[in-house]
């Protein structure tokens, strides 16, 4: 297992470091000057001056990425055009909002998703099934900023029960997490679903029947336990679609993330943040990825000897 | 001559001889879902075509005397908050969607196939190189990887098809390597080889026209995923710019007024979703009928 683990961790590193050369060229690839991008187009010339000399802009582009490379494992991603306040502090500020936003998305994706596909998966082409099956079609299908503000013009501005923006209580938490919930908890009753139908036909399942055992015993002990593996495994893919997904409800619902910090940094054209973000949204897939991999050897043993 | 003799002579044996495409439309045409996504589908590509005469009305022009007006019979989904009519502007963004859907799929296959089929079909230094920018490509989650892409090419519709474009690309590299890697090992390759046939032609001719099923179904499925993806990126205002009749920036502009007038906002909603619906449900159908593991003999 050691091995297996210092492996993987080895095959991050490549990744870990392109993607640090694609956050690095974004800029570099804007037309028009770099450090007018970096410093802001109202900053002074001094300033514009002191950023070129900081980003080596007169220097080789290897010797700028070197440099790039070193300011960011001090922590350092530059200043904000828009607040004049470290990227990092930015940054750091908005991360609290959106781990708790696509952790609370994540739960019910797989709570909802799991208990669906396994009901569905125990009596296919039933009422509830196709029910839930058409459910989950439409939840893969509706677009996430659409749904949150439908599900916030029937319970705030209709039925006035939750808080239509802004982040706070639990209430707060609902429909933001709800809303980004539904697309993977879609696609995970699907998957459980599937799985699920597999593993019920193996005779191992007869067995078990057979000598008797209770139907809840036999669906949650045998038949769960091997269903939810292929689960796992595309968990590290729904997370990428809840921090995608996240940007976009994060705007509908004034939730004071980084999603949101980010759109907001594009549309002010405030470089640093605009890399910053982006860096740490693909720096933290890597790791998820790389987790629910190993998370998947955990589970069944025959990855790690492949 | 012979084959020519067979079919003629023996008409009642047909469904047996049967092209493979055929085969795959009499197995779509047994499936409810796929028919109507495929009905979705046509109706869609109906009102992008003809959306100037289905209505009287101009996308890019109201009356302010008309503004946030309800559903009525001129209007029957309601004007927006410039008095325009929004079915005219959902018509007329239908054009924009199909467009973004069709261009994007297509960014993603001329680029992705060639570089899918290269790195399956020759592996080693190659395959590597490849598979390790698409892990870095991969890196940046969902919509994440275009709108980082918008954000350096700049706001507006061609940017969001070319970002959307580039961001399907590890998809098909990823479909066509693993498609190849399995048709490679084939005694048809290896006679090919045998036979003289340059490397070119062995992919041109032998393996790609192999790939075509999952192919289409996953450029099927990928033309949802490119309507999405541009409105969501027309909501959050790095897509399509006014006054153009958008979806997303539709959407985005009816928010504002949710309160007073909601329907600014569900019907650009409804078209989106029921856009991705007829694909999904389609391409759902297309990979049934297509995989021949689920065929039956």
């Amino acid at each position: 297992m050691g091995s297996y683990i210092f492996r993987r961790l080895l095959l991050a590193i490549p990744t870990l470091i392109g993607v640090s050369i694609l956050v690095f060229g974004m800029v570099r690839l804007l037309p028009g000057c770099p450090a007018v991008a970096i410093a802001g187009v109202h900053a002074t010339p001094e300033f514009i001056r002191q950023v070129r000399q900081d980003l080596g802009l007169d220097k080789r582009l290897d010797l700028q990425y070197f440099l790039f490379m070193r300011r960011l494992i001090r922590g350092d991603i530059g200043i904000s055009t828009r607040t004049s306040r470290p990227v990092t502090t930015e940054i750091w500020d908005r991360f609290p909002p959106t781990v708790e936003l696509t952790v609370a998305s994540m739960l019910i994706a797989m709570i909802i998703g799991i208990n669906a596909g396994i009901v569905s998966a125990v009596k296919p082409y039933s009422i509830f099934d196709n029910t839930s099956m058409f459910g989950a079609l439409f939840g893969v299908s509706v677009p996430v900023f659409w749904l949150g503000l439908m599900l916030m013009l029937l319970f705030s501005v209709i039925l006035g029960w939750l808080p239509s923006a802004g982040r706070g209580t639990m209430a707060h938490l609902i429909l933001p997490s709800i809303t980004l919930g539904v697309a993977s908890a879609a696609v995970n009753a699907r998957m459980t679903r599937s799985c699920m139908l597999d593993v019920l036909h193996q005779d191992y399942i007869r067995t078990a029947h057979a000598k008797g055992l209770r139907e809840q015993v036999v669906i949650i002990k045998h038949a769960l336990k091997n269903a939810v593996i292929p689960v796992i495994t595309i968990l590290g893919l729904q997370f990428g679609i809840l921090l995608g997904g996240a940007v976009l409800t994060e705007t509908v619902f004034a939730w004071p993330g980084v999603g949101r910090l980010l759109v907001d940094s594009i549309l002010a054209r405030d470089h640093p943040v605009v890399q910053g973000t982006v860096l740490l949204l693909a720096v933290i897939f890597v790791f998820i990825n790389l987790f629910t991999d190993l998370l998947y050897s955990l589970f069944d043993p025959r990855i790690r000897y492949e | 001559m012979s084959r020519a003799n067979k079919s003629t002579a023996a008409p009642d044996s047909s469904p047996r001889q049967l092209s493979p495409s055929q085969q795959a439309w009499h197995q779509l045409k047994r499936n409810r879902m796929a028919i109507i996504g495929l009905v979705i589908i046509i109706v869609l590509l109906l009102c992008a075509i003809f959306a100037p005469l289905l209505t009287p009305h101009d996308p890019l022009r109201g009356s302010l005397r008309y503004a946030r007006q309800g559903v009525s019979w001129q209007s029957p989904l309601g004007r927006d908050d410039l008095g325009r009519d929004i079915l005219t502007r959902i018509l007329h963004g239908a054009r924009n969607s199909i467009f973004i859907g069709l261009i994007a799929v297509a960014i993603g296959i001329v680029i992705g196939v060639p570089i899918g089929a290269a790195s399956g079909y020759y592996g080693g230094a190659i395959d590597l190189v490849t598979q390790r920018f698409i892990d870095i490509m991969l890196a940046f989650p969902g919509i994440l990887l275009a709108i980082a892409i918008v954000s350096t090419l700049g706001v507006g519709l061609q940017n969001v098809m070319i970002a959307i474009g580039i961001a399907s690309i590890p998809i098909y590299v990823r479909l066509i390597r693993s498609s190849v890697l399995t048709i490679r090992e084939q005694d048809y390759i290896a006679a090919a080889k045998a036979t003289g046939s340059s490397d070119l032609r062995i992919i041109l001719r032998h393996v790609l026209p192999n790939c075509i099923g999952p192919l289409i179904v996953q450029s099927t499925l990928q033309i949802a995923t490119a309507i999405l993806w541009a409105a969501g990126l027309g909501f959050l205002g790095l897509g399509a710019q006014p006054p153009m009749p958008e979806w997303g920036a539709m959407l985005s502009r009816g928010r504002v007024f949710i309160r007073v007038a909601p329907h600014i906002t569900i019907f650009p909603g409804l078209a989106i979703m029921l856009s991705v619906l007829g694909f999904n449900l389609l391409g759902d159908g297309l990979r049934d009928a297509l995989d021949p593991r689920m065929k039956k003999i």
